[in-house]
């Protein structure tokens, strides 16, 4: 093989044309960067955006022009009263949403043992399937769906529950400040249960069979051999995935909150980065939300430290 | 048929508690699946019924008064082609280039020769974990003029890091026997590149190029920081600007779509602009879903498996 390349290369360097010849290792690096460029300009340079966060910067004006202002947007995050009033409450419905995805997290498993139990074959495969559907379609879409069964005027269950006689007046459960954590983790469920119960099930499958035969034997039930096999086999699938929703404790993304809010849901919709979007894109103060935003950055950093960290001691192997 | 012997098996041994948490776990799972499905085919049905009971929310179950008006008139709604446009152009030259760059720089990074290999691929995965946020993204995308350009719906995409991995470990996977044979016939990398190793990565690429064209059909975001040109607007984006102003939309259609002997059935109503645009924007994925089933679920178990 060497003395076909040096053959190779002789008849190259003795070509006119390509008298020198990029050498490999750089010929690869020409082809990579190109795309290296972008990750640098589109993922690493935003970074220096940081630097309007030390400013009062207000859009359409140079940075240059606009007055240094230090740590000031920091502090005010915790001086000024009204802030902290805002932050508390913004915290509070990311935490609150959080923390019912993580319970939600705790329901996937159950989800799973369950359609693990069906053994007629094709219904638990169509099950699977249709319930997996929605993971697929957008939140603007689950908000369409939303409104076309459950608004006001002409909602599905509105108008079920109307010609039951089951309410009197028809309910406008999407423009009401009751229960929005509650139904936006609902929400969640109905978009991701399905989806998320599919690693638990290939866990499953992937069990010793030897194991439940054995159990079966010693006259195990049905109900022992879930609580003694199958829990405990997919434990470290369920361990994985609740560090990594640790991890994203207060990254809840935006869209879902984006599209269900409206003036009287807004108190208790706003989480952390909608509430950043408000401010800085909705409202204008730029130099605010980017402080904000980089305290965000920070924290869920440590967050993911954290979590990579716990997951390393429980398992004796990094996640990340 | 394994699993069916072994159920028979239990049935024959099964005690009356089990046979009544059977019948409770079917019923709650076609529940469930009745809860993600039925809202689709609601609104389905609710497009091809006669307007008039639409508007006061009467079909509930079945179509009454079936009639496909709906979907020619909405198509009149100003923006709605050019949004059918702007999102199929950004989800087919998206994914292709997305998809491509996945392979190509997936395959580079698995070359020992590459200049400082390690250093380059750390610097792309790193990016998984960190993110400026939304205001310095922002303001980039205004220095680089890509607000109001349809190339923002492109280009910031192109790299993405997880498909990049889910591509090298394939790529590691292949014996390099059969690349060597190709570098024995002096091929450079380009056409080892697209000759050996593409056709081979096909199976990964399939999964990847799935989950890129739903991520691209249904992205939203970009079009609400970055665009403020209607022109510009997807189909995702005007469907929200359309729930929320529904009402406006048929009154201008009940202007435009002549005057005399009006039936009443046809006459667009803010329903049926709604439901029916919602039944456009979601019909892709519906049609598509089926057939790229098990690509979606291959996605999630080599993620898995990396993870």
């Amino acid at each position: 093989m060497k003395k076909g390349e040096t053959f190779v290369k002789r008849i190259r360097e003795n070509s006119p044309a390509r008298s020198w010849v990029l050498p490999e290792k750089f010929q690869l690096f020409a082809m990579l960067l190109p795309f290296l460029l972008l990750v640098i300009v589109f993922s690493y340079l935003p970074l220096a955006g940081w630097r309007y966060a030390f400013y009062a910067y207000r859009p359409g004006f140079p940075l240059e022009k606009c007055e240094y202002v230090g740590w000031y947007w920091f502090e005010s995050i915790f001086s000024n009263s009204y802030q902290v009033a805002e932050i508390t409450r913004v915290m509070i419905n990311t935490l609150a949403i959080s923390g019912l995805g993580l319970l939600l997290n705790c329901v996937a498993p159950v989800f799973a043992i369950l359609m693990n139990e069906i053994h007629h074959r094709r219904y638990r495969k169509t099950v699977q399937v249709l319930t997996t559907l929605p993971n697929f379609i957008s939140w603007v879409l689950v908000y369409a769906v939303a409104f076309a069964m459950f608004n006001v005027n002409n909602g599905f269950f509105n108008q079920l529950f109307l010609s039951l006689g089951w309410i009197k007046q028809p309910v406008n459960v999407l423009a009401s400040s009751n229960n929005v954590w509650l139904s936006m983790t609902l929400w969640s469920a109905w978009k991701s249960l399905g989806w998320s119960s599919i690693l638990y099930l290939a866990a499953i499958a992937g069990l010793d069979q030897e194991l439940f035969e054995a159990a079966r034997v010693d006259g195990a039930n049905r109900f022992q051999q879930i609580l003694h096999i199958t829990l405990p086999g997919i434990s470290p699938t369920f361990l994985v995935l609740l560090v990594m929703s640790i991890a994203n404790l207060i990254n809840n993304g935006m869209d879902q909150y984006y599209v269900f809010q409206n003036a009287l849901n807004k108190s208790s919709i706003e989480v952390l980065d909608l509430y950043v979007y408000n401010i800085s894109l909705g409202g204008g103060n730029f130099s605010f939300g980017t402080a904000v935003s980089m305290l965000k950055s920070v924290v869920s950093l440590t967050l993911l430290l954290i979590a990579n960290g716990a997951a390393k001691l429980i398992r004796g192997s990094s996640i990340f | 048929m394994k699993t069916t012997e072994t159920g028979l098996q239990r049935k024959g041994r099964s005690s009356v508690s089990s046979r009544i948490f059977d019948i409770c776990n079917y019923l709650f799972f076609a529940l469930f699946t009745l809860l993600c499905v039925y809202p689709f085919y609601y609104i389905f049905i609710n497009t091809i019924s006669d307007n008039t009971l639409t508007a006061r929310g009467l079909v509930l179950f079945y179509p009454e008064g079936i009639h496909f008006s709906n979907y020619t008139q909405v198509m009149k709604l100003q923006g709605l082609g050019e949004a059918t446009l702007i999102s199929i152009a950004r989800t087919v030259l998206g994914t292709f280039l997305s998809v491509f760059a996945s392979a190509f720089v997936g395959y580079l990074v698995t070359k020992q020769k590459l200049w400082h290999r390690k250093i380059w691929y750390r610097i792309i995965v790193a990016t998984m974990y960190f993110n400026a946020g939304i205001i310095p993204w922002y303001i980039l995308m205004m220095n680089l003029h890509l607000t109001n350009n349809f190339l923002a719906y492109i280009i910031p995409g192109i790299m993405s890091p997880f498909n990049i991995i889910l591509v090298k470990t394939y790529v590691e996977s292949i014996p390099p026997a059969l690349e060597e044979s190709a570098q024995i016939d002096s091929a450079g990398y380009w056409v080892r590149f697209t000759r050996i190793v593409l056709p081979l990565c096909l199976p990964i690429l399939a999964t990847v190029t799935v989950f890129t064209a739903v991520g691209q059909w249904n992205s939203f975001q970009d079009t609400l920081f970055l665009m403020t040109d209607r022109k510009l607007y997807t189909l995702q984006f005007l469907l929200y600007r359309y729930i929320n102003e529904s009402n406006a939309l048929a009154t201008v259609l009940k202007n435009t779509g002549g005057n005399v002997n009006i039936n009443l059935s046809l006459v667009q109503t803010p329903t049926s602009v709604r439901m029916t645009v919602t039944m456009i924007v979601v019909a892709p994925i519906l049609l598509v879903y089926p057939f790229f089933q098990r690509y979606f679920v291959g996605g999630i178990m080599i993620g898995a498996v990396k993870g």
